[in-house]
């Protein structure tokens, strides 16, 4: 189980936390072919290494924030928050 | 050299000391017509595939670590074809056949065992959607039928369905054909049959870099062991396969997630069957050297660690020992983790790529072993006739784009 550090609550368990997934996606919305449409939905990056995510924090303080995990080693490297 | 009573007899008359190595283990290449990246079961199957059904037998396939190290041999052996949309039924009933001749195609037993696999409803919800289940499946021709609990309780006599139970068993969705196989024997009984053929098996070379034409096709792939020339390059690289596409600059709809499992200490036989859970969230079965073999749950978030949260081990210990009480004081000898790459559908991906001589697939997500054969073959069609294999066509890359989307979210067997 990771060890999450809540910008706002400070270091939690894991299962106080939802995965929100990728984050920093863009949503366009003019102009935007089914490609672009698909792949905002649906392609991820999925490193192997640094990934840069979304977390909620929903059995706490409710917020969203932004973190960096190393995938290999599920290290958390940075935390911040969303808004 | 073949197997057959006589060999069994005949090498333990000397000590077992004869037994050839059941695969080659060639220098590779300087170029091949297919290279396949990944020696797992799907990849080998491919392999085997290509070379005894389409007449391809300038083929390497290509393992950065041991065949079947991957998720191969971290599976629960669990084999099904109970899903629900047409386009699934199709693929997994193909697999499923291929499975009940593949030790006599092979001539290596891969031990399948056809021993039934219950999956129970302990809701109205789950009721519901079981039976819907098994009319869909009955009309797309694949073997399931609807148990009573008292029906599930005489097929599966281990099982608690007592009425006060948190989650009472209301009954269950059966498919006798199902059962399990030998993992481990899968890949090497492929691997053998395609080495024979003519493929190069070569292990410890990792792919690091797909190369392409100024044109854009590509040309072969970067390794550990130097550059390798291909005219068609197809990635079976299972929960590495984002990173792999990453290489020819291709961003799949993929998510890699550590997905655990466990054995127990090995025990007499007291379990004849395959029993899953989705919503107290177990599957269990017996393997046949006498280890209760159970699979937990994924972890929330993608990660290539090949371990997971010990709280996922233990959700899927509290499911066990409610459904099966005599089981409390069994202890649990190992667990592991796997890599699985999930699609947003939880359909895989078979087929081309936008990428010319590019091949993929992958997005088996948690329950690619009972898949193997059916998908080897479909995609051996696909890279050979470079035409997606009428099973395979609607598990288009391009679904993504059209939203086509196969969404058997509720019949894979973990939660996600």
């Amino acid at each position: 189980m990771l060890l999450i550090p809540c910008p706002h609550c400070g270091p939690r368990a894991e299962i106080e936390f939802r995965h929100a997934g990728e984050a920093h996606l863009v949503r366009r919305t003019e102009g935007v072919d089914d490609a672009e449409w698909g792949g905002y939905l649906y392609a991820r990056a999925n490193p192997r290494g640094l990934h840069a995510e979304r977390w909620r924090h929903i059995h706490g303080c409710g917020r969203f924030f932004n973190l960096m995990r190393d995938t290999v080693t599920d290290k958390v490297m940075d935390t911040g928050d969303a808004s | 050299m073949e197997f057959s009573a006589l060999t069994l007899l005949s090498n333990a008359l000397s000590g077992h000391r004869k037994w050839e190595r059941q695969w080659r283990s060639p220098e590779p290449k300087r170029a091949y017509d297919v290279v396949i990246v990944g020696g797992g079961g799907h990849g080998l199957a491919t392999a085997y595939y290509l070379a005894a059904k389409h007449g391809v037998t300038n083929v390497a396939v290509l393992e950065k670590g041991w065949l079947g190290g991957g998720n191969t041999g971290r599976n629960t052996t669990i084999i099904r074809s109970n899903y629900l949309f047409d386009e699934s039924a199709a693929l997994y009933n193909h697999a499923l056949k291929l499975w009940g001749g593949l030790a006599q195609e092979l001539n290596y037993n891969i031990m399948f065992s056809p021993r039934g696999v219950l999956m129970l409803a302990h809701t109205v919800h789950d009721v519901q959607s079981a039976q819907r289940h098994v009319h869909a499946n009955r009309i797309n021709g694949v073997d399931n039928q609807w148990l009573s609990a008292a029906e599930c309780k005489a097929f599966c006599p281990p099982l608690n369905v007592s009425p006060t139970a948190r989650y009472p068993v209301l009954g269950g969705a059966l498919q006798r054909s199902g059962g399990t196989a030998r993992h481990d024997a899968v890949a090497w009984g492929y691997a053998r049959g395609a080495s024979a053929r003519g493929v190069d098996i070569v292990e410890q070379t990792a792919v690091t870099g797909i190369r392409r034409a100024a044109s854009g096709e590509v040309t072969g792939v970067e390794t550990s062991r130097g550059f390798i020339g291909a005219k068609k390059v197809a990635v079976v690289a299972a929960g590495h396969t984002s990173v792999v596409m990453d290489m020819a600059g291709l961003r799949m709809p993929l998510e890699s997630f550590p997905l655990q499992a466990l054995v127990s200490e090995p025990v007499k036989p007291v379990f004849p069957c395959v029993v899953m859970s989705n919503t107290v969230h177990a599957y269990i079965s017996q393997s046949d050297k006498g280890e209760l073999v159970i699979g937990a749950g994924t972890d929330q978030y993608p990660s290539y660690s090949q371990t997971g949260g010990i709280h996922q081990l233990q959700h899927a210990l509290e499911a066990i020992v409610e459904l099966f009480p005599m089981f409390g004081r069994m202890r649990m000898l190992r667990s592991w983790g796997g890599i699985v790459d999930t699609t947003p559908d939880r359909s895989p991906i078979i087929g081309k790529t936008p990428v010319k001589g590019l091949y993929v697939n992958c997005g088996w997500g948690t329950g690619g072993f009972k898949a193997t054969p059916g998908s080897g073959d479909v995609f051996a069609h696909t890279v050979a006739h470079d035409e997606p294999h009428p099973i395979a066509a609607p598990f288009s890359l391009e679904r993504f784009t059209t939203g086509e989307l196969i969404d058997e979210a509720a019949a894979a067997a973990v939660a996600h």
